[in-house]
């Protein structure tokens, strides 16, 4: 009993990290989804590549580790601005199939240059002392790491929500995910909101897969890999909130931290299969508005 | 060159359309040493074909086509080395029974649905089997993969032979076959109110279309025939691994198809030849530039060639016309 | 006279907002019916109850005396209830001829057939030509919708709906987007159509509704603010209040 207690707290402690790092990878897929409807599958790429400038700032630029987040957020964003407004822009008419195709493009071009530059092993990442330790609570030792994971994710998201909640560019980004025409015709620049947007989603992302590089391995099939995870995130939570992704990537993380350590011969089933029911029993997700 | 089935298109075959055909003939006689390649490249064109028909012609956008094309591998490769049916005869009509019961079941729920929710649905199916298949290690072989696969001489007569000649036949006999009823179900008035479905769902549904039994037909026909492309890729390759099942298999055959035209039968014929050539010169030497290359191309023709080799193609042809006159 | 169409206390809300308030209507065989009102009053929203497009709130739906409440478009469409849509809804890639024969072929039930070429069922094509032709439009029959000008779309629109041979037609604005110019050759075909039909007509323009309209019912925030003949309207002044009150905003 002691013992399944004890494994109780460790699956959802793990669980909760996981389930964070997935949420602030996830939470701008769901938003450039919901407000632009554009099925981008190259999210996770966005990820891989604060993941990989993590670990080039930490171990060739010398940079200190909270340095090498910011980097990783500022760089992603800077850099999804480009792609957005040269590619991404072109294709917001263009219809389910060719954003499909274009960003699965993205995808193989990504983990081709990932693995041009990196090779294909997987990424060390190199803590910094302080959080290499363990941290001692109610006699048992949870990593020091992951404990800043969860609090830092808390502390981004509770800034997230506020900030979508309490200014104006929260305001533009709700009316328009409402109802973009509306949107439109009070006034609101539309481009620059997506523009907006998009880098704040893509740099959100990078931070995500650079706090999240111990966690989810950074190598160059990254994108394919965890796409699947995202996606279920996004869908599961339903598409233009900030809620709905956040219930379900601790699920998902809680969940498949648990299946991993409990039933691993399953795998991943247990997951796919519950997203699939869900998805027939709510079609646009937990939180989603149904059509 | 856009073959859209409806109720003023002829259905009759033109001259260019056994053009592929006796190329296929040809390259058996010319290139005996790349058979092997050409088994695959028809192997191919049968699932590009089978994605065609719900991509290009129902409008069903899926990430998840590999399922059935594993499934059908699978279920050949499975009844051959665990249940010692050797008769390819055989293990394709199970492939085929399998990816219909599997092709009814999943579409009958997941074609309700549009947008994110069913490409999600696509993904997550392949990616159950995917994992089923990476866990029965003890059925599926797991990781390692799936051998000590036998396959029987065809009709007793014709056995699968070192250099691929029989299996080359095969797979251009069963493309063939393939190719043919694919091409009457899209000048059927079924293929056309599937192109109906495509161009205005909400249209088809106001004129009294019964679309969701429309689309789930057209998903079960097209699982069936990615499972024979499965299965023949078993029975050629006597060897089944997970790849077949993965995500990156549905993501390159929907490049393949794309590089060709979607919607337009030969899109699927032209996409294969194309890309698995260029693969065998290039993607063992340069992996890393290959997949560079196929990405870059990828993001090219969507921007630019939408309508693939065969839409560019046309164009030309109109653009040499105008220039005649 | 019987009532082909007939909605009792037709509700619906969508969150806080009602959009049909407590309709009671009935459409008359034959009839020549037209329904006006502010925009955002709710018309659009009351052609998609009635063909069951959206599910309603409360109330019934009764189409030639069966309650159809619960029926799908499709059901209902058997049953001979037709609509044309306020935003052109058509096959943009098809010729004019495809988009009807498509139609066509629903009806007539050949449309799910698997294996024999469509263009042998030349009944078909014959009958959308037919069709077309009396709608003045066989001269277009084969060029692609998106090729075509946005007032012949509106005919197509209204040509793949007859092709079902509705019993009931709901038009809704078949005039809305067409120069002003083109609107007698939409009203001509109105004119044309079977006095058979049972038609509910949608339409902003005031000129066009009281050429067509026998009766006339005003809707105003959900609800049926009035209904009677053109002259009975025409006299009332609710109606200008509504629609000038319409104009100062
Ligand atoms: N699906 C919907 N969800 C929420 N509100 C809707 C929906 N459809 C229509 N409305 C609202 O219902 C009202 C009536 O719309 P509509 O029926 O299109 O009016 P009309 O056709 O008379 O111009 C409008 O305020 C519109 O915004
Ligand atoms: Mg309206």
């Amino acid at each position: 009993m002691q013992e399944f207690l004890a494994s109780l707290v460790s699956v959802a402690f793990h669980g909760v990290a996981y389930g964070m790092i997935l949420y602030v990878i996830s939470v701008g897929l769901s938003v450039t989804m919901g407000l632009m409807g554009f099925a981008n599958l190259a999210h996770g790429v966005f990820a891989m590549a604060g993941g990989y400038i993590l670990t080039t700032s930490l171990d060739h630029w010398g940079l200190p580790f909270p340095a090498a987040l910011a980097v990783a957020f500022v760089l992603v964003a800077a850099g999804s601005v480009v792609l957005e407004r040269l590619l991404y822009a072109r294709l917001y008419a263009a219809g389910e199939l060719a954003q499909v195709l274009f960003t699965i493009g993205l995808i193989f071009m990504a983990t081709a240059i990932a693995r041009l530059i990196y090779g294909t092993l997987q990424q060390p990442v190199h803590l910094p002392e302080g959080m290499k330790g363990q941290f001692d609570l109610l006699g048992r030792d949870f990593p020091a790491y992951r404990v800043f994971i969860i609090l830092f994710g808390a502390a981004l998201v509770a800034g997230l929500w506020f900030g979508v909640e309490r200014t104006r560019f929260g305001a533009m980004v709700r009316a328009a995910v409402d109802n973009r025409a509306m949107a439109q015709s009070i006034g609101i620049d539309t481009q620059k909101l997506f523009m907006a947007t998009f880098a704040l989603g893509s740099g959100l992302a990078g931070l995500g897969g650079a706090l999240g590089a111990e966690i989810i391995a950074i190598q160059p099939s990254y994108p394919f890999e965890h796409l699947v995870y995202f996606l279920i995130v996004v869908a599961v939570g339903g598409l233009g909130t900030l809620r709905g992704p956040f219930v379900a990537a601790l699920v998902i993380g809680i969940a498949d931290t648990a299946c991993k350590y409990w039933v691993p011969q399953f795998g991943a089933f247990l997951i796919y299969v519950a997203t699939i029911l869900l998805l027939l029993w709510r079609p646009a997700g937990l939180f989603g508005r149904t059509a | 060159m856009r073959h859209n089935g409806s109720y003023s298109a002829s259905p009759r075959i033109g001259l260019l359309e056994w053009l592929p055909w006796a190329i296929g003939v040809a390259a058996f006689f010319l290139m005996p040493e790349y058979l092997s390649l050409g088994a695959r490249i028809l192997i191919f064109i049968l699932y590009a074909l089978s994605l065609d028909l719900v991509v290009g012609y129902a409008g069903i956008v899926t990430l998840g086509h590999s399922a059935f094309f594993g499934l059908g591998a699978y279920a050949a490769g499975i009844l051959s080395a665990r249940f010692g049916v050797a008769d390819p005869a055989l293990q394709l009509l199970v492939a085929m029974t399998a990816c219909a019961l599997m092709g009814l079941a999943t579409g009958a729920v997941i074609l309700r649905t549009r947008g994110l929710t069913l490409l999600m649905l696509t993904l997550a199916i392949a990616s159950i089997l995917l994992e089923v298949a990476n866990k029965a290690t003890s059925i599926t072989g797991g990781a390692d993969g799936l051998s000590g696969i036998v396959v029987a001489p065809i009709l007793g007569l014709f056995r699968f032979d070192l250099f691929g000649k029989t299996a080359y036949w095969l797979c251009l006999a069963v493309l063939f076959v393939g190719w043919w009823v694919t091409r009457r179900l899209i000048y059927s008035p079924f293929g056309a109110s599937l192109v109906g479905i495509r161009e205005n769902h909400v249209r088809m549904v106001a004129i009294g279309s019964p679309v969701p039994r429309r689309l789930l037909t057209a998903y079960t026909i097209s699982a069936v025939l990615a499972g024979v492309a499965g299965a023949l890729l078993t029975q050629t390759n006597q060897f089944v691994g997970l790849n077949v099942l993965s995500f990156e298999s549905s993501g390159e055959l929907l490049v393949m198809l794309i590089l060709g035209g979607v919607g337009r039968i030969y899109g699927a014929f032209i996409g294969p030849v194309v890309y698995m050539i260029a693969q065998d010169m290039l993607a063992k030497q340069f992996p890393e530039y290959w997949s560079l290359g196929i990405g870059l191309l990828l993001v090219i023709i969507v921007l630019f060639a939408r309508d693939g080799i065969l839409g560019i193609i046309d164009r030309l042809v109109a653009l040499t016309r105008k220039e005649a006159r | 006279m019987t009532a082909v169409l007939q909605t009792r206390g037709l509700c619906k809300r969508f969150g806080a907002l009602t959009v049909a308030d407590n309709i009671d209507f009935t459409l008359e065989a034959g009839a020549r019916h037209a329904l006006i009102g502010p925009n955002g009053a709710g018309k659009t929203t009351f052609v998609n109850l009635l063909t069951g497009r959206l599910s309603p709130s409360a109330g019934t739906v009764v189409l030639g005396g069966e309650d159809v409440t619960r029926l799908s478009q499709q059901e209902r469409i058997r049953r001979g209830l037709g609509r044309t849509f306020q935003i052109n809804s058509l096959f943009r890639g098809l010729s004019v001829v495809d988009n009807v024969s498509l139609a066509v072929a629903e009806r007539r039930g050949v449309s799910g057939r698997l294996f024999r070429p469509a263009s042998q069922l030349s009944e078909v094509r014959d009958e959308a030509m037919e069709l077309l032709r009396s709608l003045g439009m066989a001269d277009d029959a084969q060029v692609v919708i998106a090729n075509l000008a946005y007032g012949k779309q509106r005919l197509v629109e209204i040509a793949i709906t007859l092709a079902m041979k509705p019993r009931v037609l709901l038009l809704d604005e078949p005039a809305a987007g067409v120069p002003s110019l083109e609107t007698h050759r939409i009203l001509d075909v109105l004119d044309a159509l079977p006095a058979e039909i049972g038609i509910l007509i949608i339409e902003h323009d005031m000129d066009l509704v009281f050429r067509f309209a026998k009766r006339i019912t005003i809707l105003v925030n959900g609800a049926t603010l009035l209904e009677g003949t053109p002259e009975e309207i025409a006299a009332d002044p609710r109606v200008r209040e509504v629609y000038l009150g319409e104009r100062h905003e």
